[in-house]
């Protein structure tokens, strides 16, 4: 705009010296101008966050890194060798954040199960794996290998559920979760669709009713009230009965990933399925559910996330989860005073594997984004 | 069903299950008996247990005294209350930790949202580099980072750590001062109340009058200034009828003023700081979801810049932002059950926790806390689809 009024008004004729190249438009230099100081509000921004980075970083940096300790036998120790911060601790605990209590010499167990969770992931998200049938029967029977692994029994050493803890336990009722809860919120999603009233009320019900408590109380009815709907005399195994409160608790939350998926699916395709003369089952099975649940696995794998974020909740009824061991490592008199290092390890632990997850979301979203982009 | 036989005359019971129209009625009545096996096999199966137990089911307990103290209650309370009294006093903090926890929340995300879309580089990374972390940590985990942070890190009241005068951080709680109402202050208050009414009538009449005659008011300047203005005027006028009650330190803890403690400040800015990474995300998605044609055509029409934010993309943007908004919040309200974890008294810890500890009335407890929760989110949503049906596209 500004440059139009520099130009002169017409053309005279004669000849003219060939105008400079316009300084500025591409290059590092120009990028800088651009994005960091291309207004006043974006220079003060700059200044703001430099500011806030000169604050973090070196401070960060001083703490975690270059004044930190990890070989220590205390806390003591810890602040005699150097202020910051004092990673002794979790590198001690190191097995027990990972596996919980279960026994030292069968880890190889549960390190197992989870190469052979991923050689089981895999064919589901790998579209055009060799082999991808067989493979995915593999998949189909992993659940039994797993629990027979983490377990014991077939001749395997047993292990009592109490002693599964740590990291892999959050792992394990967040894979159980989501992979029990599946199947049953892919039909609350279509009794919630269903022209049936009364299966309909049903399904909006539960699905209400589950989303609109907090997941803590759940796992307090759990704990506390579940033995007495059962009949008198059976006694569950607690982790059991957080695995079926979990459960219930994601299907709700799936349930609405795939009415969202189901709702995407225009109407015509159940028409031509009617029109071809297929049974409801059979439409939902060929045409209906693989669009659906194609178009709903980022919703899936971000009520994973949230699950397994939300599977520490265990640690206040009382599961050692990587919380629990955390916690229990605080009150070590040894260690006393180290919320931080505890707290701040085992977030990474959980930021890894979250963020990851997220990322493989967004990749699936914008893979599947086919419409019109800005 | 006898029914329905009678009517067709070539039915064979075969077609209960082949027939379209018979289907549907038969598989509902078979999932109502399912579901009526169901209940009562949990019920009777409670029932024997309870009894077994010596236990009766009944409500009574409330009633009683509740013998336990609770460390923050915003009505007068004290061991000898009721039960009642103290699930009252808890409810009263979740909605107390998740009205802040939502205010806060709301004003961090927008902020957090809007510079997440600046042009900005640096900033744009650092806002990036907060919401991925935080959105990716459970927030039980940061409710106890911010609970040990607080208790362990900072300092016993005689070293206090402080900020600004008369704020005091300490690991016992954050004392800052109290304000003191004097009677003259009544003016202020009303004065207060009178210019916000006068700024509803005065907002109609200007669109009314800007409908018939296209003369435009700066409403906004005006009323911001009203609200703003005329209470402090009332307030020198009052003779400054208030004045500041500040925390002083007397032998080993702060007397005067107003603390806020650990569990609270914890699980407040826990709750916050987690839900505002949530909702700067749904505030860029908002704001990218209005096309650009949009912009562009306001600034074809004439349009000024600021205008076209409050004229054409927020009023488009809010209808993406609030429904997930409103989950949100719901998300906000469930996790501040979260403080029994670090011992903030709140319904769950007092109802679920203590009374239901001391009384052994694990089901009726259960209950009644399930209750709670399924009517706080029910008013919630109830409020929000009012808001979004308000703000929701007209079709005409």
């Amino acid at each position: 705009m500004t440059d139009t009024a520099t130009q002169p008004r017409s053309y005279e004729p004669g000849n003219h010296p060939d105008l400079p190249p316009p300084l500025l438009t591409s290059g590092p230099l120009a990028w800088v101008k651009h994005n960091l100081f291309g207004s006043p509000l974006n220079i003060a921004l700059t200044v703001i966050s430099l500011y806030l980075l000169y604050l973090i970083v070196p401070g960060l940096l001083n703490w975690a890194i270059f004044d930190a300790v990890i070989n220590a036998g205390s806390r003591e120790e810890c602040k005699a060798i150097a202020a910051g911060a004092c990673w002794a601790l979790p590198a001690i605990r190191f097995d027990q954040f990972l596996y919980g209590f279960y026994p030292d010499h069968l880890h190889w167990r549960i390190n197992l199960t989870a190469v052979l969770f991923f050689l089981a992931l895999l064919p589901v998200l790998w579209d055009n794996a060799p082999f991808r049938k067989q493979w995915l029967i593999y998949s189909c029977i992993f659940p039994v290998i797993a629990f027979f692994l983490v377990v014991g029994g077939l001749g395997m050493e047993e292990v009592e559920t109490t002693k599964i803890g740590g990291f892999a336990l959050n792992v394990i009722i967040g894979v159980t979760g989501i992979v029990a809860s599946l199947p049953l919120g892919i039909l609350l999603a279509l009794g919630r669709r269903s022209q049936m009233p009364i299966v309909r009320t049903l399904c909006v019900m539960f699905i209400e009713f589950i989303r609109g408590v907090p997941l803590i109380t759940l796992l307090f009815v759990a704990s506390t009230m579940l033995n007495y709907f059962l009949p008198p005399g059976t006694t569950f195994d607690l982790i059991l009965r957080v695995l079926i409160m979990v459960t219930l608790f994601s299907s709700a939350y799936i349930a609405e990933v795939v009415r969202g998926g189901l709702q995407a699916i225009p109407k015509g395709q159940l028409e031509a399925a009617d029109a071809m003369g297929l049974r409801y089952w059979q439409s939902m099975r060929l045409i209906v559910l693989p669009q659906a649940l194609k178009i709903s696995i980022p919703g899936i794998v971000n009520t994973f996330v949230g699950l397994f974020k939300d599977t520490t909740l265990v640690v206040i009824i009382g599961l050692t989860d990587v919380l629990g061991v955390g916690r229990a490592s605080l009150s070590d008199s040894k260690w006393q005073g180290l919320p931080e290092e505890v707290y701040v390890f085992t977030a990474i632990l959980f930021f890894v594997c979250c963020f990851s997850m997220a990322r493989y979301s967004t990749y699936l979203e914008k893979k599947l984004h086919t419409g019109h982009k800005r | 069903m006898a029914a329905i036989e009678q009517d067709s005359e070539s039915f064979s019971l075969g077609q209960l299950w082949s027939d379209k129209r018979y289907r549907a009625v038969v598989t509902q009545i078979l999932v109502i008996a399912g579901v009526f096996l169901f209940l009562s096999f949990i019920i009777t199966n409670a029932i024997e247990n309870l009894e077994a137990l010596g236990k009766t089911f009944g409500f009574e307990f409330l009633e009683a005294p509740a013998s336990y103290d609770i460390n923050q209650a915003l009505i007068p309370y004290n061991s000898r209350d009721t039960h009642l009294r103290a699930a009252v006093v808890g409810l009263l903090n979740t909605a107390l930790v998740a009205f802040c926890g939502c205010v806060l929340a709301t004003i961090l995300g927008f902020i957090l949202g809007v510079l997440r879309l600046s042009t900005n580089f640096l900033i744009n990374r650092l806002v990036y580099c907060y919401i991925e972390f935080v959105r990716n940590v459970p927030v039980l985990l940061q409710i106890l980072l911010w609970h040990g942070v607080i208790v362990t890190s900072l300092d016993v009241p005689r070293n206090a750590y402080s900020p600004v005068a008369d704020v005091f951080l300490t690991n016992r709680g954050f004392y800052v001062p109290r304000p003191v109402f004097e009677p003259g202050f009544v003016f202020v208050a009303i004065t207060f109340v009178a210019a916000v009414a006068g700024m509803v009538i005065f907002r109609r009449w200007a669109k009314k009058n800007q409908e018939a005659t296209g003369q435009i008011f700066p409403v906004f300047s005006i009323g911001v200034a009203a609200i703003i203005g005329l209470p402090v005027i009332a307030f020198f006028v009052a003779g400054m009828p208030m004045s500041l009650d500040a925390p002083a330190l007397e032998g080993f803890n702060f007397q005067g003023g107003m603390v806020l403690r650990p569990e609270f400040t914890a699980l407040w800015l826990a709750l916050s700081l987690y839900t505002a990474a949530f909702i700067a995300e749904i505030v860029r998605s908002g704001i990218q979801s209005v096309s650009h044609g949009q912009t562009e055509a306001a600034y074809a029409l004439g349009v000024k810049p600021n205008w076209t934010m409050r004229l054409i993309i927020i009023p488009q943007a809010l209808r993406v932002i609030v429904p997930p908004l409103t989950s949100q919040y719901l998300n906000l309200t469930k996790n501040s059950s979260l403080a029994i974890a670090i011992g903030y008294m709140d319904i769950t810890a007092t109802l679920g926790g203590i009374t239901l500890n001391q009384t052994g009335k694990e089901m009726e407890c259960m209950i009644l806390l399930l209750m709670v929760y399924l009517t706080i989110s029910l008013l919630i949503s109830a409020f929000m689809n009012w808001y979004n049906k308000r703000i929701a596209l007209v079709e005409r």
